[in-house]
């Protein structure tokens, strides 16, 4: 009793990890999803989730909105004959029983028109739209401007 | 008469430009090739200060050089958080090193705050931004390829294309390697540490 009693406390007394939060939205579950901090608010932040499709039918990612910026968009960096650059992504497709991530120097959200410089532990909502489940809402943790990625190993997900 | 002379210039003209365009695409596909050859990438650019500097002053140390842009989001954050872990990590040997981000970018650079950038990855990050003619120059030395790309969809109206690789040069001035997009904070510290 006293240990269950503790454990709670713990529970309640830990911070909730950053940009572990799961959404979901239809048969598509939604996690990770985070920022860097900006220098500044003149320069496009960028925006990185995770989306697993565990229905049956594939979906797409081809859209967000955000507060935070005025000009989202989805884009893509590619690297061809050692040349990069980041075209738009019209759509991200998410088949079914796939993972499909949003990470550096893949696909990225591109939040251009900043109503502020973005600084690390900042949360903003972002909402996603796909092709046939709809929209879902999801909070946006900002981690630092070094940070490669969401440390969610102890976060009991 | 007029007329003709008038064409031959022309024809010499495009000619030139097809001669160069070729040349180009050449030299930036064969990147690879050139890896394997000795020779000294040179730059004279002017930094935050607006003080010119030069791959000379920089002899005895050696230079990771990343070109890049400051409104990057994606790609040049990865590429300087690593070249700032890299710097954290040697320690006492980081006086060793001279990391330098050079601007393909410089006029918007400059405006949006160099120095602020690139200190916030490292303090030890040195930005270059100079005028277009040096910034070819550079690029061409380096056997880099950038482009400005319109796209109406974005902020100023234009992207840009680059290489985004990490280039080594020794305390000699010559080239030793490049290290690819991705590259691991520890690979490159591992290979700077084999070299001291
Ligand atoms: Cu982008």
């Amino acid at each position: 009793m006293k240990s269950l009693f503790l454990s709670t406390a713990l529970l309640l007394a830990a911070p909730a990890a950053f940009a572990c939060g799961t959404f979901t939205v239809g048969d598509l579950t939604i996690e990770h999803a985070w920022s860097k901090a900006t220098i500044g608010a003149d320069r496009p932040a960028v925006f990185y989730v995770e989306i697993t499709n565990g229905g049956s039918t594939d979906d797409a990612l081809i859209g967000i909105t955000t507060p935070a910026a005025t000009m989202p968009m989805l884009h893509e960096t590619v690297v061809t004959d050692g040349i990069a650059s980041m075209p738009h992504a019209m759509s991200i497709p998410v088949p079914v029983g796939e993972t499909v991530a949003l990470s550096p120097g893949a696909y990225h959200g591109m939040l251009m028109g900043l109503a502020t410089a973005l600084k690390e532990g900042d949360r903003f909502p972002v909402t996603l739209t796909f092709e046939n489940a709809g929209d879902v809402t999801v909070d946006a943790d900002v981690l630092s401007l070094r940070a490669e990625g969401p440390d969610c190993s102890d976060a009991g997900q | 008469m007029r007329l003709r002379n008038l064409q031959i210039i022309l024809w010499t003209a495009a000619i030139v430009a097809t001669v160069a365009f070729f040349a180009l695409r050449w030299s930036s596909a064969g990147m690879q090739d050139v890896a394997d050859a000795a020779f000294s990438p040179s730059f004279s650019l002017a930094d935050s200060e607006g003080t010119q500097r030069t791959s000379e002053e920089f002899r005895g140390k050696f230079l990771l050089v990343f070109f890049g842009f400051t409104n990057c989001p994606d790609v040049c954050p990865t590429t300087l958080s690593e070249v700032a872990q890299v710097m954290d990590d040697l320690g006492p040997d980081a006086a060793k090193v001279q990391p330098i981000f050079v601007s393909i970018d410089p006029v918007r650079d400059r405006r949006l705050g160099l120095r602020e950038y690139t200190e916030a990855f490292h303090p030890a990050i040195l930005g270059l931004a100079g005028t277009d003619a040096d910034t070819e120059a550079a690029a061409e030395s380096f056997k880099i390829y950038f482009a400005r790309e319109a796209d109406a969809a974005v902020a100023d109206g234009y992207t840009m294309s680059h290489s985004p690789g990490l280039f080594l040069i020794g305390p000699d001035g010559v080239w030793l390697r490049q290290f690819a997009y991705g590259t691991p904070a520890a690979e490159i510290l591992s290979d700077l540490r084999s070299r001291f």
